[in-house]
Formats: C-alpha cells, structure tokens, sequence
C-alpha cells in the first residue's frame, strides 16, 4: 500500500498545447488495443449471453436460437383445469436450490476465512523465531491450484481409505466413517473446509500489510497503560485494518459467489453442493439448453453486480485510495 | 501466567503450520505408494516408490497437458502484459477526458463471474475457429490477467518521478521511446509481479479451460488431473492423481516460496483473487 502515492499529474514543459494533443493522441493508441482486447473477451460475450438469455438457443445450433422473450425466466400458463402452471429459471426449484448453496457456501465460508485470516495475521505479525518458516507455510495452501486441493482433499475425506476418518476414529471423535463428499449432510461441510483452508492465507496476507502499518507505538502504550489485549484488538487494531478487512471480505465474497471448481471435481452430482455456476454450465453445455442456461449465468451476474453496487454505496469503498 | 502465553502461542504457531501444510505433505506421502500401500493410511513416509511418477510423466496426455499449460500460460502472461505496459503508461501519465470512468470500467471486468461470459466466449471462439485450441484459452484468460495487471501497472507508473519523463520529452522523445527506453527499465518489479501472479491464474484456471476443448490431447492440466481416470470407472487411481498434482504444484509452491515478498506487494496492490 506504500507505493500509493497521491498520483503525480505530469505538467508538459511550457505548457504547449500542441505537446499535450500529440501526448493525448498517442496515449489513445497506446489504450486502443487492450481496450479493444476487454472488449472482445468482457464488453461483447455478456452482450451475446444477455442476448442469448432471451433466446431458445441450443448448444448444437447457436444461431439457430428465436426470440422467445423472458420465457427462460418466467413464463405461465393456465390449464382448463384452472391450475396455472409456471415454467422458467425463476419458477425452477434446482436454481432455488443452487441459489441457497451459493448464498450459504458464501456467508459461511467467507465469514469463517475473516476469522481465520485475522488470527493467522495476528500470529504473523507477531516477532518470534522462524517467523519467515511459518509466512511460507501459510502461503502453501494458496499457491496449490484449486483442482489439485480438491483432488487432494478429496483423497483426504475418503470414506474408506481417508486420513480423516482414521484419525476421527482414533481420537474417538466418530463411532464410524463418514462418507464426507457423497453423503448430503456433510458435502457442503467437505466444500467450505476445503475453500476455508485454500483462501485464508490470501485473507491473511491482506490483513497483515495492514497490520504491519499500525505504529508499534500504539501497542506499547496500550501494555504500559495494563489495557487487556482483547480490548486493544477490538478497540484500536479492528478499526485500524477495517478497510483491508473490507477489501478482503468484498473480493472473498465475489470469488465465492462464482464459485465453480471445487464443487465440480470435489462434490460431482451432489445437489447439496451445486453452485449457481455449476448449474448454469451444466445447463449451457450438457444439457443443450443454451438460453436456459444463459438465464441462469445472466441472473448470476445481476447479482454479482448488484452486491458490487451494493457494498460501494453501503462501505463508501474508496476505489482511488486503494490504489486499485 | 507468562510461560502459559508463550506455550498456547506457540501450540497456536503449530497448529497453524500443520494444518497449512499437511494436506500437501500427505499427497507427497501418497503419491510414492503404490499398489495395496496406497490402501493403509500412514502418517509418516513408509514406501519410496517412483511408480506413479514413472506411470504419470510415461502416459500418452499428461505430458502434452504440462506443455500445453506451460504454452498458454506463457503467452498469456506475454500478451496481457504487453498490452498492460501501454495501456497504463496512459492511464497512469496522458489525463485526458474519461480516464477514471475506463479505470472503473478495467475494475468492474475484474469483478465478472466468469460464467457470464461463457456462453458469449464460447460462441465467439467458436465463430473464431479457436475452439479445442490453446489460442481458445490464451484469448479468454485476458478477461482477469488484463484487468489487475492494468490497475497494478497504473498504480506502479504513477509512483515513478516525473522528472524522468519530463527530461525525455524534453529531448524530443515520442511517448513510444519514453515507455520502451525510459519506463521499462524501471518497471521489472512491477512486471515481475504481475507476470508471476497472471501466470498462477492462468495455470490454474478451469471453467474456461475445461469448455473450450473438447480432446485429450489439449487439455490443460488442471482439466487433466480432473478428469484423470482408472482402467474402469469406479476404480479412481489415487496415486497417479496424487503424483501429478504433486508434479504441478511443486513448480508453482517454489516460484511462490521465492517471490514471496513480490506475490505479497502484488497481492495488496492489486487485490487480486486468489
């Protein structure tokens, strides 16, 4: 956060207009390309899956798709018997579902990666020998790709070969084994342990660059002062990495929203653990509903966007002082 | 009352390091067991046998999957930050009309879920003839390695002197010459760390990677030690999957072990996901 400097406006020598517009006009080609680049890969695939959205699309026939309206989202139709029937992503119980999983995964997961994160920042930024041995260690688990945590932890929560099971039943903690990522009751527990101990090194990371700007100053006065150190976390460090802690939990929280990896290898099939992500791309790819699925990542994205908008207004999140 | 502090701290410090570590530790374990050793739960290394290395690195895919991951990621990096150093030399040097509203707009692609972009992506690489092909991947992972190596680089320029810049222009330097001769030099931490941080994400991306091809042989290799298989479906071969995930992460733990202080700068620069 050092290198945030108030930004420097570059004053162009004696001020010639002439310089300025020729400075202007390059520094618009230098943009073009990567502005285009955004363009292509960002601007214009959401246009197409909003646009999609509305479509009956099918995966074999991507042009082929009519317009249909907002008939992916919601349509109804009165039988003569009177009942009315409701079709659609919003009137579709596995997006309901999906939408609780995401919604859950992400509260529980995210709230427990802040704790986690803090704790683990607190003990960091303390001075003890092998300080820098237990900074690397902690950075393990973030440097692994997701995949392989999964896949790793999955060989780990095994139900009959499993190093978690065996111990649990060691230390008496269990009577019997577990299926821990077949079983409904504990998929989504298996999910949030794994992305818990995958993401809280970079929660950590983020508080500790904050801590390490709070004055050692302020924690001796507090120690001479006899003030219980409970009291001075809550009471002046909290407030201090408020903004960091902000930053973390908003970027913890989007990632976590689409989430789609982990519950791909880790929890295949499980509906305890579909995501909003995985049940749109099953939709999209192997079940050859492409507007319905188009639907689905649409919704997701208002969502996402919606918590952005959501979390500038509500944590009058400054976005130029961060210097991101 | 002191000694008891110390003593729960470093349990703590204990606790914290085994845990960080010891799902790594126990795939190292197991991938060096074979046959039924694979099947006995072991806390400590009893078995030293290179078969599922031997097994993994000598099949027919995996080792095209490497090098298609080391290819893509590669030329990821390249192509974003290429477009990064002079995409932020404007934004961070040239004020002109709209430069915080592109900035917001850079921020707000870094907030895409992917999936929102997928069916758009996959029918323009489709349209594009990319489909099944290393370009599919290189061309959609700028969608997040653009972004946060935009707001680092921006943020880096903006901290250089500006007299530095303000000499060349007075030497008649085009604003090419001031990025390529002047800026360049000075950036390499910057570069270092983004490259290094866009190469992680590129390595380790899966949604994208796992749409856009269709055939083995260009898998990337976090879709290949997915979707890794037995001899027959309900027999999963724990010990090839374990030494190819131990094969991919060891480059990538050492790189993070010895960049550790530029990964950390990065990261808080750019809060970039994980």
């Amino acid at each position: 956060m050092a290198t945030v400097a108030a930004p420097a406006q570059p004053i162009s020598p004696k001020g010639r207009s002439e310089l300025k517009a020729q400075r202007v006009r390059a520094a618009m080609w230098f943009l073009l390309p990567m502005v285009t680049a955004l363009f292509l890969v960002a601007a214009w695939p959401l246009l197409r899956t909003i646009y999609f959205s509305f479509t009956d699309t099918t995966l074999n026939d991507l042009g082929g798709g009519e317009w249909i309206g907002l008939q992916n989202y919601l349509s109804w139709r009165t039988l003569s018997s009177g009942r009315t029937i409701f079709r659609g992503v919003l009137a579709d119980p596995n997006w309901w579902n999906a939408v609780w999983n995401t919604v859950y995964f992400a509260v529980v997961s995210v709230s427990l990666e802040t704790v986690f994160g803090v704790i683990v920042a607190l003990v960091l930024n303390a001075e003890f020998r092998g300080r820098g041995l237990v900074r690397a260690a902690v950075l393990i688990p973030w440097a692994i790709p997701t995949i392989v945590s999964a896949k790793m932890w999955g060989w780990m929560l095994n139900d009959q070969f499993g190093i978690i099971n065996d111990l649990l039943l060691k230390l008496g903690l269990i009577s019997e084994k577990i299926a821990w990522t077949a079983s409904p009751d504990t998929a989504m527990l298996a999910i949030i342990i794994v992305d818990v101990w995958k993401t809280t090194p970079f929660v950590a990371l983020l508080v500790l660059a904050a801590l390490q700007m709070v004055p050692r100053e302020i924690y001796e006065a507090a120690r001479l002062d006899g003030v219980n150190p409970v009291k001075v976390f809550f009471r002046v460090t909290l407030p201090l990495i408020r903004p960091a802690l902000l930053v973390a939990v908003i970027f913890r929280t989007l990632d976590a929203l689409r989430m789609f990896d982990l519950v791909y290898v880790l929890t295949p099939n499980s509906s305890a653990t579909k995501t909003m992500s995985v049940i749109a791309r099953e939709n999209l790819i192997d079940f050859n509903k492409f507007g319905y699925g188009s639907a689905q990542s649409t919704l997701l994205f208002l969502l996402i966007a919606g918590f952005v908008l959501l979390y500038i207004r509500l944590g009058r999140l400054n976005l130029g002082g961060r210097g991101l | 009352m002191k000694l008891v502090g110390a003593i729960s701290f470093y349990a703590l410090v204990v606790v914290i390091v085994v845990v960080a570590v010891f799902p790594f530790y126990y795939a190292v374990l197991t991938s060096f067991e074979t046959g039924t050793a694979i099947f006995q739960v072991n806390y400590l290394p009893v078995s030293f046998d290179l078969g599922n290395y031997v097994a993994v690195l000598t099949s027919r895919n995996f080792p095209i999957s490497i090098l298609n991951s080391v290819f893509i990621a590669t030329m990821t990096v390249l192509f974003s930050l290429f477009l990064a150093v002079t995409a932020s030399y404007a934004l961070a040097r040239v004020p002109f009309r709209g430069r915080s509203t592109l900035l917001l707009a850079i921020l707000a692609v870094s907030m895409f879920p992917q999936i929102a972009v997928l069916a758009g992506l996959f029918e323009l690489i489709r349209f594009l003839g990319l489909f099944n092909t290393p370009w599919a991947m290189i061309v959609s992972y700028t969608i997040f390695t653009l972004p946060f190596t935009v707001w680092v680089l921006t943020t880096f320029m903006r901290g250089l002197p500006v007299e530095l810049e303000e000499a060349a222009i007075v030497d008649g330097a085009s604003p090419w010459i001031i990025i390529t001769r002047v800026f360049m030099p000075l950036l390499w931490p910057a570069l270092a760390t983004t490259g290094l941080l866009a190469f992680i994400g590129a390595w380790n991306e899966f949604l994208f990677a796992l749409t856009f091809t269709a055939s083995e042989t260009t898998r990337t290799v976090p879709v290949a030690i997915a979707l890794l298989s037995g001899a027959s479906e309900f027999e999963i071969p724990w010990g090839a999957i374990m030494a190819a995930s131990v094969i991919v992460t060891v480059p990538l733990v050492l790189l993070v072990l010895v960049f550790q202080r530029k990964i950390v700068s990065g990261l808080t620069a750019g809060s970039v996901k994980g």
